[in-house]
């Protein structure tokens, strides 16, 4: 049963992930989340501090309050004429070493491993579970992670318009009286709520990975955003499943080895998707 | 507070003026690729260097930072020509091709990491702080190697000052007079790389990036002239990691890295408010002194009209 159970919680923690990674992805924006990825570490574990228990929807939200304040700070140096990678590199790591350091004073308080930010404990995620009237109902993970998915889906099919023309022309999306920088939020609080949500099962360096190389990967396979988003979420179960099963195999990190799939799945599709690297430099000879 | 012990000890000695010289180099260096919109390039390197390091680790079986440096620099070479190979060849562009670098790098460091605690037992303590850094638990070689490797980092910046600030500034006049452009690029990702792989020991993988960018970003702000700018940067850098050093070994339990980050961002912090002419405070006295002059000009027009 715990077999099923990881693979479940790693299959919606990638979903949630891609299926927002997309709009990054072609927003050119990737870097921000890694970036919120980072930086909601303060905010979790001052929230921590302060509910005393892992479980509260005011982490949740606490999170998304501090992924939407990274957001607004890069964007407020990047106003002020630093370059916009290098005002992502000065925000994120400021907010990570804040929340280290935090971890590292508080120890006994909280209950966070400073490893477990990293990679994450999806192999312990099953036997931590959720009760209810004296009934265990699964774990907690899987709970966490499947309300952000259904929140991501619902949020994103229920403006997907708005989304995808305010992703792809955002001076159009403008004109025609969509509030782009209120769609801009709103796409970052997914993203740290999605974060937040997965951080514990797969750690933070690779919610980046599940929110970046799928939607890539789809990117380099089809021209329509429905179907990017897609083949993403698919591209993302497949490798949790088989990165659960080869990790099992090697006794490695499941977390990681759920990364290194999509990775290898990446450059398949580099070298032989239609819109990969052959394609690209024949097309590039022709024209 | 025990400061007079912790300056007395000559191996707290060593360690701070190893972690100084890191700040130096890696401030210096960050110039030039904040410079060249690279900033990141140092994040992605840093996580690259994981793998490299774990391998060579498995294959040497000891701790030499001399062979860490050989796997990283592989790693970062292998890294650097992933993502322009991506960048040049696909339509992704340079941002998701470093993500995927960055993250799917990381991810086999993090299962060699793995493999190497399940296989070999006890030796790999040192191994875990690579990821936040450790000063402390360098030993005397590894801050004889850094610094020496630091002051070579800084040499070769000043020796090719000129062929950088040009690479920086205008590639195509560089490529334009007969300069070795692609070569002088791979040359400063090299030297990139080598300040990221010192550097890890003490800061750790996940805040080099850190290093890298944050004193670059606030020298910025108090100069217009590269060679200022290079100079201020190496100087916060020191600054930073002398302080963060120290506060790392006054209190117990607190690792290196985030504490030289959190001082490096302070030194960012006070230059946005206060440098002069990009300053908050500056600007704001400008927009001020701006207001009054248009008051007492406009002042002064009414009154002419109604004279």
């Amino acid at each position: 049963m715990n077999h099923v159970w990881i693979i479940l919680i790693g299959a919606l923690v990638g979903s949630s992930c891609s299926m927002l990674g997309c709009f990054l992805v072609l927003r050119k924006m990737s870097m921000i989340g890694d970036a919120i990825s980072h930086s909601v570490l303060p905010g979790i574990v001052i929230a921590f501090l302060i509910s005393g228990s892992r479980d509260s929807l005011v982490m949740m939200f606490g999170a998304a309050a501090i992924g939407l304040v990274t957001v607004f700070l890069i964007q407020m140096f990047q106003n002020s004429g630093v370059q916009s990678d290098a005002s992502i590199g000065v925000v994120f790591t400021a907010l990570f070493a804040v929340g280290v350091v935090l971890i590292s004073l508080y120890t006994r308080q909280v209950d966070l491993d400073l490893d477990c930010v990293l990679y994450g404990e999806i192999a312990y995620a099953p036997w931590d579970t959720l009760h209810v009237g004296g009934h265990s109902i699964g774990p907690k993970a899987v709970w966490g992670v499947g309300a952000s998915f259904l929140l991501n889906v619902l949020v994103i099919s229920l403006f997907f318009k708005q989304f995808k023309i305010s992703t792809f022309d955002p001076a159009l999306a403008a004109a025609l009286g969509i509030p782009v920088v209120f769609f801009h939020y709103l796409l970052m609080g997914l993203v740290s709520i999605s974060t937040v949500a997965s951080f514990e099962s797969v750690g933070a360096i690779l919610v980046v990975g599940m929110i970046i190389v799928p939607a890539a990967t789809a990117y380099l396979l089809t021209d329509k955003l429905s179907t990017m988003i897609v083949i993403s979420v698919l591209l993302s179960i497949i490798s949790s499943v088989l990165g659960y099963y080869i990790a099992f195999l090697l006794d490695a990190s499941i977390g990681g080895t759920m990364v290194v799939v999509a990775g290898v799945l990446f450059l398949i599709a580099l070298f032989f998707s239609p819109k990969g690297v052959r394609h690209h430099v024949k097309f590039s000879h022709g024209a | 507070m025990n400061w007079i012990s912790v300056f007395a000890d000559p191996n707290t000695q060593w360690i701070l003026f190893g972690s100084m010289l890191l700040g130096l180099s890696s401030g210096v260096i960050g110039c030039f690729a904040y410079l060249r919109k690279q900033s990141l390039m140092g994040d992605a390197l840093s996580h690259a260097a994981l793998p490299g390091v774990c391998l060579a680790y498995m294959v040497t079986g000891t701790k030499s930072i001399f062979f860490f440096l050989l796997g990283a620099i592989l790693a970062g070479i292998l890294a650097t020509v992933s993502i322009s190979y991506i960048t040049r060849n696909t339509r992704i562009k340079q941002d998701s091709a470093l993500g995927i670098i960055l993250t799917v790098f990381f991810g086999v460091g993090i299962v060699l990491l793995t493999q190497i605690q399940h296989s070999h037992s006890g030796n790999q303590s040192g191994l875990d702080k690579f990821l936040f850094g450790h000063a402390a638990s360098m030993i005397q070689q590894d801050v004889y190697t850094i610094a020496g490797i630091s002051v070579v980092l800084v040499a070769l910046c000043i020796l090719f000052f000129k062929e950088f600030k040009l690479l920086s500034f205008d590639q195509g006049f560089a490529k334009g007079i007969g300069l070795p452009t692609i070569l002088l690029d791979q040359f400063m990702m090299l030297l990139m790389v080598t300040a990221v792989v010192i550097g890890i020991q003490a800061v750790g993988v996940v805040l080099m990036a850190a290093l890298l960018i944050t004193p670059a970003v606030a020298a910025r702000y108090w100069t217009e002239k590269l060679h200022v700018m290079v100079l201020v940067a190496g100087i916060f850098g020191a600054i930073s990691g002398f302080v963060g050093t120290i506060a790392s070994s006054m209190v117990n339990n607190l690792p290196t890295g985030p504490l030289i980050v959190l001082a490096a961002t302070v030194l960012f912090i006070i230059s946005v408010l206060f440098a002069p002419n990009r300053g908050i405070v500056a600007k704001a006295k400008l927009r001020g002194s701006v207001k009054s002059d248009f008051k007492t000009v406009a002042h002064q027009g009414v009154k002419e009209k109604s004279l």
